[in-house]
């Protein structure tokens, strides 16, 4: 019993060296606080070996495990439904489709009930949830307000399920690979403009003292197809950028004013490992997983951070006081001084009334699941899991979900 | 098929005795009602072969009229801006597509002058030089080469010829030919192996067995008599090939390069690993990175969210249909003149 109290309080420890959740638990403590310690202490009388749904089994990703076991309203769904549709289907953004994978395979076992998913692109997952041909999408980028007001099924829910972000990768073989290239929003927003073209630039030179940068051209990397990760890039560059955001501005795909693209974050990642003295940019999983070299990126704090899983959600937790109600909300250049800035939400898009119960009550439950207990396997898949303040904000939505005018979650 | 009568036994002969196999007028009887029979089904056989004809028609001018429908905004929005401007811009919805149309051709081009002269000079030494024991190896080889997937050459390219363009054949190409007035302009720029040239290249890789594999069977159809005519005219065999064989082989050879050529056109996944994928404003040289309209609609398609985008990614496919098929009347015209025409006006512009 000793030990497991001081687990809890290294648990907790934890959370505030690495600064992510100190926030979030200074604001929830006091709510939660009672919560979790009740869980706690049900987790010490319980037998060690049954291990409550609350508190999953430790894993590599032990921050996001944590955090993960202090989600209030995890837990929740612990089989199946009665009168719940058995199959879902949705179809969108190919980001997250690996979490997604993880998370409808472990539902399955859990509810029965079997969720087909089919990453074909956020585009594709818009115009599908919007012709009403899946029971739910999935986008990196919202939806505008010209493709809400013509879905075939009414008002759509942007929820939350996970954030992404994306790193500038380059090959300088001047740098060393214990060196890191700092970039501030205005000289990475120059070098994809083409108004900054040497490595030896003094703007880079200015942030980058000590380092010895090359005199040489840089070569620009993009994205040849479009893409969420895109989406995000861009949407950072305009929002740090007001001549980005009059040439070029921010979207899946955009006309890019310099450089060679790439198919993928593959294609990006093998053009920027071939060409010497190029810069590029790839999502943060795949970096983390290819163990590339990535810039440190100035924030809106002045400060130069790393991206890494626990700055991508101190992003989000900086924005969850100011996000707009329907949560169709950018985060890239988020205040916080341990905020990664070129971040961003990946959502599921579900109708507001659902016609048919059996799908309705299924989709809400699979929801509920994914943004609560779902959530703790997304450090181990390389996705940063949402902070609680976000959570809380979906479940609005997800108890607004209603079929034939009444909410369809059993809350169960 | 009916047999040959030498084959025929005798039984047969004479079962069949009234059906004479010199008259195909004459139709066979095979028992009671055969003749209704025959005709109902010559009347299916012609019918179903007249609609296996009538469907390639009907598919391409679906093909078309979907290409149209579903291209209709951008086709009214743009106009014959779509095909003359070079900026392709969704989020400003500004869209052309000039850029992709002239990538597509520069490529295409590029791969049937460097492909066509190795296919024929293969083709030439197969049918015509190597000795029974190298021919059939060889061509089985090259055939093999048809058939690996696009996917493998892109790969390939990705990894191992672009790194060789840059390092090595780009800075020589350049060094050799840059200083030369109006050719130099091909190879301005600094190399980067990732353009129009690497393209071309890997296109050029992978139309050569088709061209080559059509030229060879042309080749070893040309009549016997027409060799031996000139060798017996004390021809060596380099004239006997240049007089006898290439004027007769011309159409069919021809005939290989257009569908090389048609491969080029229409090939996607290759081309977009290392062409560069940008769609910037033209320029002259090879060395700039490009975009073919294949695979501008490749990358694109899956995330065209705004109608607009959707529609000029269509009409990028409406042109390249019409496109492939305006190259393709072109080249059978050529095909038909040199056919026809006196061997000696355009055969030494093409053998």
């Amino acid at each position: 019993m000793e030990e497991q109290k001081k687990e809890q309080e290294v648990s907790l420890k934890h959370l505030d060296s690495n600064g992510r959740f100190a926030g979030t638990r200074r604001r929830w403590f006091g709510v939660i606080g009672g919560a979790a310690g009740a869980a706690a202490l049900a987790a010490c009388g319980a037998d060690q070996t049954a291990t409550p749904r609350t508190a999953p089994a430790p894993t590599s990703g032990a921050a996001s495990t944590q955090a993960a076991a202090a989600i209030p309203g995890s837990g929740s769904i612990a089989g199946p439904y009665p009168g719940e549709a058995k199959q879902l289907t949705g179809a969108g953004a190919t980001f997250p489709a690996a979490l997604y994978s993880k998370w409808f395979t472990e539902y399955h076992r859990l509810t029965g009930v079997q969720v087909n998913y089919q990453s074909i692109g956020s585009g594709g997952g818009i115009k599908s949830i919007s012709d009403k041909t899946v029971d739910f999408g999935a986008t990196d980028g919202p939806m505008t307000n010209e493709q809400l007001s013509a879905t075939k099924g009414g008002d759509i829910f942007h929820i939350p399920t996970a954030l992404g972000a994306v790193v500038a990768t380059y090959n300088i073989p001047e740098v060393p690979a214990s060196t890191k290239l700092r970039l501030s929003p205005e000289t990475l927003a120059a070098i994809f403009l083409g108004e900054i073209t040497k490595w030896s630039d003094p703007k880079l030179k200015a942030d980058n003292s000590g380092v010895n940068l090359p005199d040489k051209d840089i070569v620009v990397v993009h994205r040849s197809d479009g893409s969420g990760t895109t989406y995000i890039f861009t949407d950072y560059l305009s929002s740090v950028s007001p001549t980005w955001k009059e040439k070029v501005g921010f979207a899946t795909s955009v006309n890019w004013p310099k450089g060679l693209g790439g198919k993928g974050n593959e294609g990006v990642a093998g053009e920027v490992k071939q060409n010497p003295y190029s810069i590029g940019y790839v999502e943060l999983i795949y970096a983390l997983q290819n163990k590339l070299g990535v810039a440190q990126i100035k924030n809106k704090d002045g400060q130069f951070v790393d991206p890494n899983l626990e700055t991508v959600t101190e992003a989000a937790a900086g924005v969850a006081s100011t996000i707009a109600p329907d949560l169709r909300a950018s985060i890239v250049n988020a205040a916080g001084p341990e905020s990664y800035p070129i971040s961003g939400f990946t959502w599921i898009l579900a109708y507001k009334n659902m016609a048919e119960e059996p799908k309705a009550i299924a989709l809400s439950r699979m929801l509920w699941w994914a943004t609560h207990d779902g959530q703790k396997f997304n450090g181990d898949l390389g996705y940063a899991p949402l902070p609680l303040e976000i959570i809380k904000r979906g479940e609005e939505k997800i108890k607004g979900i209603l079929v034939n005018g009444k909410p369809a979650f059993p809350n169960k | 098929m009916a047999s040959p009568p030498s084959r025929t036994s005798s039984a047969q002969t004479a079962r069949s005795a009234p059906y004479n196999h010199d008259n195909p007028s004459d139709p066979p009887d095979f028992g009671t009602g055969g003749t209704v029979s025959l005709r109902w089904g010559d009347f299916l056989f012609q019918t179903s072969s007249v609609a296996a004809a009538a469907s390639i028609l009907v598919v391409l001018a679906a093909l078309f009229v979907l290409l149209v429908v579903d291209s209709r905004e951008s086709l009214v929005r743009y106009g014959i801006a779509f095909a003359t401007s070079s900026v392709w811009d969704n989020v400003k919805e500004q869209f052309g597509a000039l850029p992709y149309i002239y990538g597509t051709l520069v490529t295409s081009a590029v791969a049937l002058v460097l492909a066509g002269p190795i296919a024929v000079g293969a083709a030439l030494y197969v049918a015509e030089y190597a000795p029974a024991w190298i021919r059939t190896p060889v061509s089985f080889t090259i055939e093999l080469l048809a058939a690996i997937p696009s996917i493998i050459y892109g790969l390939w390219g990705f990894f191992v010829l672009t790194p060789v363009m840059r390092t090595t054949v780009e800075p020589a190409l350049q060094r050799i030919f840059g200083p030369i007035p109006v050719v130099g302009i091909l190879f301005q720029g600094a190399p980067i192996g990732k353009d129009l040239l690497t393209g071309g290249v890997i296109l050029a890789i992978m139309i050569v067995p088709t061209i080559m594999a059509i030229s060879r069977e042309v080749i070893l159809a040309v009549p016997p008599a027409q060799r031996e005519g000139m060798l017996a005219l004390g021809a060596t065999r380099w004239e006997s090939l240049r007089h006898a064989v290439l004027p007769y082989a011309r159409a069919g050879i021809a005939g290989a390069a257009i569908l090389g050529l048609a491969r080029a056109l229409g090939e996607t996944m290759a081309v977009t690993m290392v062409i560069g994928n940008s769609s910037r404003a033209i320029t002259g040289s090879l060395f700039t990175p490009g975009y073919t309209m294949a695979s501008a609609i490749a990358n694109q398609f899956t995330e065209a969210d705004t109608a607009i985008y959707f529609s000029a990614i269509v009409e990028v496919a409406l042109v390249l249909l019409l496109v492939s098929i305006a190259v393709n009347i072109v080249a059978r015209l050529l095909v038909w003149q040199i056919g026809r025409g006196d061997p000696a006006a355009l055969g030494g512009v093409l053998v």
